[in-house]
Parts: C-alpha cells; structure tokens; sequence
C-alpha cells in the first residue's frame, strides 16, 4: 500500500528510507530492484523504464537469503551467474569479493556453520560480486545483535568512503532512527497507511560520524519529533470518522504497556523522558517502541509530544497501583478512549446470550481496513480487553463472551 | 572399488534379459530352486529402481508444472489427489492388459505393466511432496534468485531441487517401502486368460504357493530381507546423509545421519577420480542459462502473455469449462462402458462388500493403535531403545507382508481356522508398523521439558496419558494411522482372497470382489469395484482424516 511516492537516487549518495513496519519500506526497495512490478507508476534505471531485476542492481537482504547447501563460495559464485563467465574467472572474482568483505578463509564453510555477522558478509560478498551500480540494502543489520551490527555497519562505511566498491549509490531500507543517521547522506521518513514520504531530511555530517555527537543528536532527535507528531496526529484523525471505531490498534501487548510505565515513572525519568533517550537503555527499536508509546497516548496514560514521552496523572496512578487496582483502571480507559472495545462490550451487554461471533466485528472493521490490519487491531483488542477483564474470548469456537469462559 | 564394477555388471544383466522376447503361449518357468534366487531377486530390485527414476522424472515436470502454473495447478492438484486415492492393485489389470498389447509378443509389455505398478505407489506421493516444496520456499530465497537474475532453468537446479530434496527423499523412502508390497504383487498376475509370471521374487512365491512348497516361501523371504536390506544401506543411508546438507534451517543438527557408503564415497581418492568428470559435467549442465536470445518479437510475445495471464475471471471461468466438459465427456465414455454390463443387482453386491471391507479397515486400525500407541510411547521415550528399535520398525513396514502371507494361510489351512475372521488381519499385517514407528518418532521428539514439568507435577497416570502423551504424538500418530489404513485398503485386495495349492480361501469383502473379477477378467465389474473403493478410500480421508490432521496441526502450535 503506497500512495504517491516520487524518489530520486543519484550517484554518490546513500539514500535511507525510515519507517515503521507496515509503511511498505520494503515493498518500496523491492519494486526498485525490479523484484515487484508496481501496480502504476514507474521505475527509471538510468534513463530507461525498469522490468524486472537488471544488471547492475544487487540486493541485500534481511534475513541474508542464503542457499544453505551451498559454501561460502558457491553462494558468492551465484550471484554471477547471469553473466555466464567462464568458471575460472568466476572464482576469481567471487574470492576477491570475499577477501574485501572480509570472509577469508571461510570459503568452504556452509552458511550453518557461520554466526549471523559472517552470513550477512556472506549476502554482501553475493551482492558486490557482480559490481552493481546501484546497491539495495532491505534492513541488513536488523537481524544481528547490537555489536555484530556495529562491526558491520562501520566495516561496510568504512569500504564505502575509501571507495573500494564499484557501487555509485546505496539505498538503505531501515527501522534504526540512528543506524539511518550514522549512513545516510539524505533519509526519507516514511508514514503508513497508505505508504508515503512524510518528511525528507539530508545528513551533513562528515564520516566518520560520532553519535555522541550534539548535531548527531538533533538529527535523531528531529526524527523522533517528526514521527510522534505524525502518530498524534493519526490518533486525533481517527478518532474523528466512523465514531473513532475503526481506529488501528497498536500492537503493545498490556505486559509491555505495565513495564514501559513502571520504567519511566522511576528515576531518572520521574515520568517524563525523550523518546530516543529511553530507548537505548531498554534496548527497543521504533518497531517496538512506537506502538507502545502510541497505545498509552491513545490511552492517555501518558502524553506523546514531540520527541518526549511524558506520563499523565492516571499513567502515575497506574504505577503506583497494584494488580486489581491497575486492571480497574486500565479498564475505564479503555471504555473511554478505545471505541472498538467499547462496542465489543457494549454488544454483548445488549444480547440475552451475552455472546457475539468475532465474524461480526471483522465485518465492520473491513469495510475500512484491509484483513492483516483488521486481524492486528483485534488482537490487540482481544488481549487487552482481556486483560481488563471486560469480556472473553475462545479462540476455537470464535465468539466473544461477557462471562469469562469456564477453566 | 569392486563393488562398483559388480553393481554395474548385475545391472548389465538384468537389463539384457529384461530385452528378452516374450511368448505369452509358454509362461516363462519359474525354478524353485533357492539358487535361482539371487538372480529372481535382482530383477525385482531392477524394476524398483528403474521404476523409482520414472517417479523423479514425472515428479520434476508434473509437479513444477503444477507449481509454476494457476492454471494447470486448478487441474493437476486435483487429478493427483484423486489418483492417490485409487488402490494401485485394482486397476493393474487394465495396465497389464494395455502394455501387453503394445508390446505384442515381447517381456517387455509385462515388465512396464509391473514397473507401473510401482511407480503408480510412488510417484503421487513424490510429486506432492515437490509441489509443496515448491510452494514453500522462503519469499526471500526465491527474491534473492531473481535479483541475481539466475535463468529458469539455473534456478531449478541452484534453488527449487535442493530446496525440496529432503521432503523428497524422505517420501521416496516412504513410498519405496510400499513399492516393495507392489512389485511382490504384480510380478505374477493372471487377467482372464493372460497368465504373467515375471522372473522375480513375487513369481517364485506365487510359484510357491502352487506346489505347497513352505520350505521356498522361507527363502523368498530372505532373499528379499537381504535385499532390502542392502538397497536400504548402498541407495537410502547415502542419499540421506548426503540430503541432510539441503535442510534449510541454519542450525547444525542434533543428530547428523550418516553413512559408510557416503563416507566411502567422500574418502576415497579412486572414487573421487572417477566421479570428477560426472560432477564437472553436472554442473556444467546446472549452471547453463539455456535461454533464448533476447528478440523483440519474443518480448512482445511475452509482454502479450503477461497482460492474459494476471488473474482474469473470464480466463479462468473458460479454463474451468473446457476442463469440465473434457471431463464429463471422459465420465460419459466411462459409464457407457461399464453401465451396458452391470445391474442394479452388481450395485448391491458392491455396496455391501464395501461396508465390509470399511468395516475390518476401521476395526484393525483400531486394533492396531491400541497395541502399537503404548508400546510406541515406551519406546519412543527411552532414547537408546528407541536407536535399537527404530530400524526395525521401519524395515518390517518395508518388507512386503505378502511374502509372509503364504506362511499365515498355511496355519490357518492347517488348522482349519474360520477364514472370515483370521484373514482380514493380513491386510494391516505390512501396514500396522507405520503406526509404531510414527509414534516412537512423535513420542521421542516429544519436548523434555513438558515432560518434566509433568513429572514434578506428579500428573496421574490416567491424566497423563490424556493430557501429556497422547496430545503430544497425535499429529504423528495421524501420519502412521492415516498411512496404515491406506495400505490395508490397497492389501485387502490380495488379503481377503488367498490359496495355498488348490485351496482357496476367501473372506469376502471388496478386496476379494475385485480380485476375483480380475481372475475372471470381467472389466466392468473391476472398474466398478475399484471406482468404489477409491469412493470409501476419499470419502474416509476427507470426513475423517482431514479433520484429524486440522485439529492436530492446530491444537499443538503455541502460537
């Protein structure tokens, strides 16, 4: 789902694409790398119209996407394999792309054998192998941990400004405010629903870049604000047309809503903290950061403005409280400011079986989302609503009950 | 070294007096004599590989077909589940009858009758289990192909066979073990008047049968146990250990299977010599782009075909018509044949002989789990008992049970047992130790976890067994039962009807209809029977197997 995106990439440049899952980040790199035929629109690689993957267009994936039961060096191999070379040069130049990437010596080691740094190495070797010009890059440090990510993220720069690789530009698809930060010349930050560039902001800063840095800062900072205005902003509209019921519900499930308050009512926060400083500590991606943010805006236990994250009278309340207390209270927000919970409730009150099918609920939802939305949002409604002990719900027969289901 | 040289001359053999001529008016002789056995043996094993390659070589097309294609997958999906529903031995007498005669005169026609017969036990299972490889291959490994830009052809080999390889060889290994109960039964076969006996094992046994000999039938039996044994060792360790480095997932396994041959193969230097020019040759041929040439007429042909094919209703809707006339017409033939020939009368007899024979199905799977779930379970979880047994489980659901069948009707010959009660349990003789190795295999993989979490909770006997154990194996337990009794309905057919010299015992049922109407060479009484056993055999996968494996597939995933 993306709707009126124009993008340029010119040489020289890495250009990132930010958002969160589900704003077609990835749908976006795969339609330029010929993967994906757009439904309209176009794709221009160097003056001509695209079909299909060309010359000079590698990808990098996420999860690596490598032939287990191939070697190091058979898999490197392959990505020359449209050019049918003959075997010798073939070789030649997989071990050389190997030797740069820094893989020597693992040429006949199996994918199953590496750790996830030297596989993705692996996905960089198959990729530079062919000297593309232009270099798609979907998310490839997100599957590593934090230390391997950084080895490679600095390892790849560090190749990129020597100019050791052929490649004239790199397109970088990320989730990571600060990964984007460190790499990109010019990031694009992508809203959802449907897909499109919400802002486009260029990077200055020399490399090697200094995260500790203050313009470093203001840079992930400036982001942040950009994305917390845009989910209040989404927050606000919905909760305008069809009586706020078809609203996206953020995927937060209630022990992640419990901690993420417990942690910023204590010090140092003392209930107010910036989003970016928060997050490094808890170790949590804006994938995982923004919908809880967003679920206790939306909630108003706590209030997104800005950059900063900051608790409201009831979100204090919330931590000071213990189980049924908490439960009490998350409830009566809920009814208030979940519209969709609201109706469920409400439903099952007005019926003498005090039960409903779940079918019905999909069907008011689905006039307005698409089914993976209208599934997520009931989810979540589903684990919250049950957590707040205002209705059950059994996953085998599909209804909703106001009585909790007997053990 | 030798061992390579004997392979290739026993196949040279066997191949030339496959090649022999054929006088259908002299029915080859067949030796009783143990010595004659080897050579009986190795024909059999031939027409088992040779008919396994036919199975690959179908499965590859007809399965990638069905993969690539919407439109041919609407009708090849459904012909294959069809087919898989059919028991194979019902309509061997059409086969045999059709191959004999365009092959007039030759051992030829036979031959191809019987490795059709086998490959009808394999290749349906195989090509399923292709398409479905096909189907899952991660979006990613399939996207990383194409943005290296590897041709159709190089992406078949690089990524789509490997993928797929150990789904295959595992269901080529499963289906192997009924291929041997196949080829047992169609080497020696009579429609009408047309009596085959095929050089092989099934032959002498059949051969066997005639003269009463008990002492032959014993041989037979160890001829095959070495032969199985050996294809098991030189063909299926090796494939699998060798298959073990296509799993995709990216983690080193617990148990790396192994296998002398492979190591053998891997070590040593002569070999390697030899197989170099195959693997460079190989691999020359895999890594070929074979496309044409880029015209413009072809791009704007395919560019033409790209604008048909996204899905279009009105397409599809003229697809599924033309598919349904062809396949009225076809069922039109098909009644006008049979229906000039049959009374309401054959209806009856059919019908009631189907209950029959439904009936003994459910009872002696029944059975069958009632003896082999505990015993399953106690093995299934002690790890070294499980090493010992396992092999043996499965080597007993590969042997053909019909080669023990001789020995079991004599006992009951001798002894005058009722015939309607003692032999309907042949049918589940080959095919109850699905059951046992599927629930040792489910209960050893069962997590220890949960185990001990219910030992400390000191769950109940009764409680544990219905709500730790029996929940834990069930999706494996399905896979045997529902295997099981697919293989009784297929036996029944030469379960329910036996001899032993002159005396003929027959138990009545569908099986005992359908092979005495083969006896007799009545073609519209077989096609009913067989179309009315393929109608139990669906309609007892779809209102009873299906849902079991739904529920189980369902009930056992946490997320």
């Amino acid at each position: 789902m993306l709707l009126k995106i124009d993008l340029s990439i010119t040489e020289g440049e890495i250009l990132g694409l930010l958002g969160r899952s589900g704003s077609g980040k990835s749908t976006l790199l795969r339609i330029a790398g010929g993967l994906i035929e757009p439904t309209s629109g176009q794709v221009l690689y160097r003056g001509a119209p695209l079909h299909g993957p060309a010359e000079g267009i590698a990808v990098v994936f996420q999860t690596f996407a490598l032939y287990p039961w191939l070697t190091v060096l058979d898999n490197v191999v392959l990505g020359l394999d449209a050019l049918g070379l003959p075997r010798e040069e073939a070789r030649r130049r997989a071990i050389s792309a190997i030797d740069l990437i820094g893989l020597d010596g693992f040429q006949s080691a199996y994918p199953r054998e590496l750790s996830g740094g030297m596989r993705q190495r692996v996905g960089f070797a198959r990729a530079i192998v062919s000297d593309p010009t232009l270099l798609l890059m979907d998310e490839p440090f997100s599957a590593l941990d934090v230390l391997t990510a950084e080895t490679l993220r600095t390892d790849f720069l560090d190749l990129w400004t020597s100019h050791e690789l052929p490649t004239k530009a790199v397109l970088l698809v990320t989730h990571n405010i600060e990964e984007a930060v460190l790499m990109c010349d010019r990031i694009l930050v992508l809203g959802s629903n449907p897909g499109h560039i919400a802002a486009e902001i260029r990077v200055p800063l020399p490399q090697p870049r200094n995260r500790l840095d203050a313009e470093f800062h203001a840079i992930v900072d400036e982001i942040y604000a950009i994305l917390t205005s845009r989910i209040t902003a989404t927050i606000d509209l919905q909760g305008q047309v069809h009586g706020g019921l078809v609203q996206l519900l953020p995927q937060a499930s209630t022990n992640r809503l419990g901690g993420f308050i417990e942690t910023l009512a204590s010090p140092p926060y003392d209930g107010q903290a910036a989003l970016a400083k928060i997050a490094a500590p808890l170790a949590l991606e804006i994938n995982d950061l923004f919908p809880i943010a967003e679920a206790l805006h939306l909630l108003e236990l706590a209030e997104l403005k800005d950059a900063t994250i900051k608790l409201t009278a009831a979100g204090r309340l919330f931590a000071r409280s213990g189980t049924e207390e908490r439960k009490r209270l998350f409830r009566e927000h809920l009814l208030r400011f979940v519209p969709l919970v609201a109706h469920i409730r409400h439903i099952l009150d007005e019926r003498e079986s005090h039960q409903a099918p779940r079918e019905r609920f999909e069907f008011e939802l689905q006039d307005h989302l698409n089914s993976s939305d209208t599934e997520k949002t009931l989810r979540t409604a589903i684990g919250w609503g049950r957590y707040a002990e205002l209705f059950s719900y059994d996953d085998q027969t599909r209804t909703f009950a106001l009585a909790p289901a007997a053990p | 070294m030798l061992l390579v040289l004997a392979i290739v001359m026993l196949v040279g053999t066997g191949a030339r007096q496959i090649l022999a001529p054929f006088a259908p008016a002299h029915p080859t002789p067949i030796s009783l004599s143990p010595a004659a056995l080897p050579l009986y043996t190795l024909r059999t094993v031939l027409r088992m590989v040779t008919a396994m390659l036919a199975s690959l070589l179908f499965t590859f097309t007809y399965a990638t077909l069905a993969a690539k294609s919407r439109r041919a997958e609407m009708v090849l999906i459904p012909i294959l589940d069809a087919l898989q529903s059919v028991p194979i031995l019902g309509y061997l007498s059409f086969t045999v009858v059709f191959f004999v005669s365009l092959f007039p005169g030759r051992m030829l026609g036979p031959e191809l009758a019987a490795m059709f017969a086998i490959f009808t036990s394999q290749a349906w299972n195989m090509a399923f289990s292709f398409y479905q490889s096909l189907r899952t291959i991660p979006n990613d490994l399939n996207d990383a192909s194409r943005s290296i830009r590897s041709s159709t052809w190089q992406r078949f080999w690089n990524l789509e066979v490997p993928f797929a390889m150990p789904g295959l060889i595992w269901n080529m290994m499963m289906s192997m073990s009924g291929g041997w109960f196949f080829v047992v039964a169609s080497e020696a076969i009579s429609v009408g008047n047309l009596q085959i006996a095929l050089p092989g094992v099934g032959s002498y046994v059949a051969r066997a049968i005639e003269a009463r000999d008990l002492a032959a039938v014993g041989w037979a039996i160890v001829a095959m146990s070495i032969a199985i044994v050996l294809y098991d060792q030189l063909i299926f360790r090796p494939l699998v250990a060798w298959a073990d480095k296509f799993r995709s997932e990216q983690t080193a396994a617990q148990v790396v299977p192994r296998s002398w041959v492979l190591d053998l193969f891997r070590r040593s230097s002569l070999i390697g010599l030899i197989c170099k020019p195959v693997a460079t040759c190989w691999e020359r041929t895999t890594r070929a782009r074979l496309v044409l040439p880029p015209s413009p007429l072809r791009t704007r042909l395919v560019r033409a075909v790209a604008r048909l094919t996204p899905p279009s209703r009105v397409v599809d809707a003229f697809w599924l018509g033309a598919v349904l006339v062809g396949v009225s017409y076809l069922g039109w033939l098909v009644v006008g044949f049979v229906g000039s020939s049959l009374s309401s009368h054959d209806l009856r007899v059919v019908a009631s002989n189907g209950v029959l024979t439904l009936l003994r199905v459910i009872v002696l799977t029944a059975l069958a789990s009632v003896i082999w779930v505990p015993i399953g379970v106690a093995v299934g979880l002690r790890p070294r008992l499980t090493a010992r047994v396992q092999p043996i489980a499965q080597f007993l659901a590969a042997f053909p049970a019909n080669l023990f069948f001789p020995a079991i009707v004599f006992l009951i010959v001798r002894f005058t047992l009722a015939p309607k009660t003692w032999l309907p349990p042949l049918m589940i003789l080959g095919t109850q130790w699905y059951i046992l190795f599927n629930v040792i295999a489910g209960a050893s993989a069962f997590p220890s976890d949960l185990r001990e979490a219910a030992a400390s909770f000191r769950v109940g006997r009764a409680r544990w067994w219905r709500e730790v154990m029996l929940p834990g194996i069930f999706p494996y337990y399905v896979t045997g039962a529902i295997t099981a009794a697919g293989g009784a309905w297929n036996a029944s057919i030469v379960a329910e009807i036996v001899s032993w010299g002159t005396t003929k015992l027959n138990a009545g049922g569908l099986g005992a209809y359908i092979a005495q109407m083969t006896e007799a060479g009545d073609y519209p009484r077989i096609a009913l029977g067989v179309a009315t056993m393929s109608v139990l055999v669906i309609t007892m996968n779809r209102l009873l197997w299906r849902p079991l494996y739904l529920i189980a597939e369902r009930r056992t995933r946490l997320d």
